[in-house]
């Protein structure tokens, strides 16, 4: 994670187009400053943060499906749960799968684990438009490449 | 069997918070509803979910910004019902080809 860039993802474990299915990895960081104030003696993730991993998680998803032609932007979460503390330090694994492709939106569950201990799900929902700038896609491309996105998939 | 307007009715009486009785098949659902874009998603995917179709709102929407489409062809309920059974329809014609 980079959190100062807002960059929760690590690294893509599995993509699967024809299950519309990913897992992904993340690796809280063991120091950082968020962790100075959330929370002072107890230090874990923000719910937000998490939120925002299965986000990030659902639109790599999404970006594939769409074979990268596409952005999708988060639009609505719902049934978000927090279902247990997470740590600096732990790996988390997020896997996501698209529930409905609609016109112009899509909609995605997830659920991220600490071994195998689910730590946290949503149902997501995402509006997605055609890239708004150039440079938006030369950032995802080179995002892909560092995460480990499996570009021959989508040129199938 | 209920219409395909009581149900899309009731559905957006269940997700927008809506009374049920005051949502007719005149009510625009923009103009008389107040219903909002992210609310229209909603809708939509419960929409789509409950009749087995893809509504195809960019479509419209673009005919709407193109001056080729007005908004209540689109937004009124009763109108909204009828596109929806015209996509059921090609849904259920193209199964029936494809078999």
């Amino acid at each position: 994670m980079q959190l100062e860039y807002f960059q929760l993802i690590d690294r893509i474990v599995d993509l699967n187009l024809g299950d519309k299915t990913i897992t992904v990895e993340a690796q809280v960081p063991q120091t950082h400053t968020i962790f100075e104030g959330h929370f002072p003696g107890f230090p874990i993730m923000p719910g937000v943060l998490l939120t925002e991993a299965m986000a990030q998680s659902s639109g790599w998803l999404l970006l594939g499906v769409m074979k990268f032609e596409r952005m999708p932007f988060l639009a609505m979460v719902k049934e978000a749960k927090m279902r247990g503390f997470v740590s600096p330090g732990q790996l988390l694994t997020i896997e996501a799968k698209i529930e409905h492709e609609g016109s112009g939106f899509a909609v995605t569950s997830a659920k991220a684990r600490v071994g195998t201990e689910l730590k946290c799900s949503a149902e997501l929902t995402f509006r997605h438009i055609p890239f708004p700038d150039p440079k938006l896609r030369v950032y995802m491309d080179a995002m892909a490449n560092k995460i480990g996105f499996p570009l021959q998939a989508i040129a199938q | 069997m209920s219409s395909t307007f009581d149900t899309v009715a009731n559905i957006i009486a269940e997700t927008c918070d809506i009374e049920r009785e005051k949502i007719t098949p005149d009510s625009h659902a923009i103009d008389d509803l107040g219903i909002d874009s992210l609310d229209f998603l909603d809708i939509a995917f419960a929409i789509d979910k409950a009749f087995g179709i893809k509504m195809p709102l960019e479509k419209w929407t673009q005919e709407v910004n193109d001056g080729k489409a007005t908004t209540e062809q689109y937004f009124v309920l009763k109108n909204l019902a009828d596109r929806i059974d015209e996509l059921v329809a090609a849904k259920n014609a193209s199964a029936g080809t494809a078999s």
